[in-house]
């Protein structure tokens, strides 16, 4: 149990943000989450499908951190890989560390790993529709995940649900908590999920596309409360998604996935005026622009390599404009276009001229 | 909730009225009875006097309203066969032996059957759920006929530990339902199987798991529910069957159940007898079908019809 857990927990349940917990007074900049090369490969008939193939990121208090990329790049897998909840038995961690708070997850039991899940990294799902049991009612679903972490009787419990159900802004959280998720908008249900994943006062939340399955206008307010819990909580988000306009609104800082590897990452600002990476270029000019006619919307040739048949040089050199023979022999090391930014591209390469 | 069962008896009640219908027109459409319960030689006086006595003379809507209200009061007439007892008499006499038997066989399906249908699911590929695969191809390959014979001759015969047949004390249930209830394990197992299967692949499940549960609550409180509605489908189904249809069973035990009733009615043309065990099996599906909906309804809110 974590300091700031014990201090949580201590505090009366109020309405109010804890004004404890702000995120100044947290000391924003600490790491607490590392993973270093980090890979879930999946033994199939078919093949090794590597869909997590070393991976390397930081992630510090009360920031968001991007994960961007196509379908199939690995987002998803590497934050099922965090929660260690890859599907078995195909799936496997095969190398790598995820130091949280500097204890190695990769190494633990899976009954201390459950000790983890819920109280110390959470996660929201992509569906809402999907993400709720159907046959419980959301009271019964919201204690599940409050017990994980409090012991009570049963009327502290609903309190605690209650007051769960009001800090994702449900409106008479009271009656709410005798619905069946089939009640509920698509939009309340995922703040319901919202409830449950900061139920535990987690220090991460992995947040995985969750505003891809909302209505256009109810995904802007979903942003916009998880800004609100973690400026409240202080708690580290990874977000994954694929559109650079809820990254350049949610992140601190990016990393671009592609094929199982982050190519680039970096603070937002930087990587959206200097992207460096050829994949993050191209993401880039395919967003279309409000203020741009165009006859055709720009999108990247070719298909994304199979996972299971990866070539041996840069992943993206067989789609890339500028590839020369060396992109495709061998994988570019780590470049540091500035303390914070690195990408992994031969054209950084002092040999590249 | 009290809503949906109300609506759903009253459906029940109307499929019951269709029954009746059927089986009094059955009854008058597989020859006139004149022909079979009178002398070839009878005067035509004699007929009147016969078609009178049995009301055959009414109009045919007369003749239903008097058999549905004798219907409603278990008044299904003699039995043609069995001289001096009602058709009723015989059915309810013959049913308790059929109900017991049916009940332990489903019951024993239901015990084997779940467990490890959701075992087999949770160690999907496993030594496990391939045990399970060939159980069940054994199970849906034996013929009751065979099995019961083969019973028989291990349990009863060589090793003595079961009566060969009838229905003295308590142990003669167990090898009849063992042999009703092999069938329906297989079935059960793999529909179990399947429904966990694909539950345990959703969102909600992951979601759970996220929440840091214990894993058999995972299995147990967040899949099996969702996965119980085939499986119950199938259950009603097999239910109703075992209660009704265990001929082979009766016969190959010697028991004296419904089943074998209606066998012997049949053969003696026991129009009365047949008519009340027709009906008696109708309620019992019907009764099954009703029980199965209510269950659904108490498993899953989505069916129910109120709505806050």
């Amino acid at each position: 149990m974590t300091a700031r857990n014990e201090s949580a927990m201590s505090e009366p349940q109020q309405d109010v943000p804890n004004p404890n917990l702000s995120r100044r007074e947290m000391g924003v900049g600490d790491v607490i989450l590392q993973v270093r090369g980090l890979r879930t490969w999946f033994y199939t008939r078919a093949g090794i499908v590597k869909a997590v193939d070393g991976i390397d990121f930081d992630l510090r208090q009360g920031e968001t951190l991007g994960i961007v990329g196509e379908s199939g790049c690995g987002k998803s897998m590497t934050a099922r890989s965090l929660l260690r909840l890859v599907p078995r038995p195909a799936g496997r961690i095969v190398s790598g560390q995820i130091l949280l708070e500097g204890e190695d997850l990769v190494t633990k039991s899976e009954e201390e790993m459950r000790q983890v899940r819920g109280k110390r990294i959470s996660m929201i799902l992509q569906d809402p529709q999907t993400s709720l049991n159907p046959l419980y009612t959301i009271g019964n679903q919201l204690r599940e995940a409050l017990g994980q972490a409090h012991r009570g009787n049963s009327k502290s419990m609903v309190r605690r649900a209650i007051d769960a159900l009001r800090s994702v802004n449900v409106a008479a959280p009271e009656r709410r908590l005798h619905d069946y998720p089939h009640q509920m908008s698509g939009g309340m249900k995922q703040r319901v999920v919202g409830a449950i994943a900061i139920s535990c006062e987690p220090s991460v939340i992995i947040a995985d596309e969750p505003t891809t399955a909302l209505d256009v206008t109810i995904q802007l307010q979903y942003l916009r409360l998880l800004k609100e819990i973690q400026e409240n909580t202080g708690l580290a988000i990874i977000f994954i998604t694929h559109d650079f306009g809820v990254v350049a609104r949610m992140c601190d800082r990016v990393a671009v996935m592609y094929a199982g590897r982050i190519v680039e990452q970096g603070p937002v600002r930087e990587l959206f005026n200097n992207p460096s990476h050829p994949y993050t270029e191209a993401l880039m000019a395919s967003v279309p622009k409000l203020e741009e006619r165009v006859e055709w919307l720009y999108s990247i040739e070719g298909q994304p390599p199979l996972l299971r048949d990866l070539p041996p040089g840069c992943r993206f050199a067989p789609r890339c404009p500028e590839a020369r023979e060396q992109c495709l022999a061998e994988y570019p090391s780590s470049h540091r276009l500035s303390p914070e930014h690195t990408a992994h591209c031969w054209r950084l390469d002092t040999s590249w001229q | 909730m009290q809503r949906f069962i109300v609506v759903r008896c009253f459906y029940a009640v109307l499929v019951l009225f269709a029954v009746s219908i059927i089986v009094f027109v059955l009854a008058r459409a597989s020859g006139n009875p004149i022909d079979t319960m009178l002398p070839l030689d009878a005067t035509p006086e004699q007929q009147q006097v016969f078609m009178e006595l049995w009301g055959l003379d009414k109009s045919y809507p007369e003749q239903y309203f008097d058999f549905l209200v004798n219907a409603f009061r278990g008044d299904f007439g003699n039995s043609v066969k069995w001289a001096d007892r009602t058709a009723m008499g015989l059915v309810i006499e013959r049913f308790p032996l059929t109900l017991k038997l049916g009940a332990v066989a489903i019951g024993i399906s239901v015990l084997l059957a779940v467990p490890i249908g959701v075992l087999s699911a949770v160690k999907k590929d496993t030594i496990f759920d391939l045990n399970g695969k060939v159980f069940a191809l054994l199970g849906q390959a034996t013929p009751p006929f065979w099995l019961g014979i083969m019973l028989i001759w291990i349990f009863a015969v060589e090793l003595d530990f079961f009566p060969t047949g009838g229905d003295e004390g308590i142990s003669w249930i167990i090898l009849p339902a063992i042999t009703l209830g092999w069938f329906q394990v297989a079935a059960l197992m793999r529909l179990v199987r399947s429904a966990m299967l694909e539950v345990l692949e959703t969102e909600y499940v992951t979601l759970a798991r996220v929440k840091g549960i214990r894993e058999w609550k995972v299995v147990w409180k967040h899949c099996l529910r969702n996965a119980s509605i085939p499986p119950l489908t199938l259950f009603g189904i097999l239910a109703a069957q075992v209660m009704t249809g265990a001929i082979v069973t009766e016969t190959v035990f010697s028991l004296p159940g419904t089943g074998n009733l209606a066998i012997e009615a049949i053969r003696g043309r026991d129009y009365p007898v047949i008519q009340a065990v027709v009906v008696l099996f109708a309620v019992i599906y019907i009764g099954m079908n009703l029980a199965v909906d209510i269950l659904y309804a108490y498993l899953d809110p989505r069916i129910r019809y109120d709505r806050a």
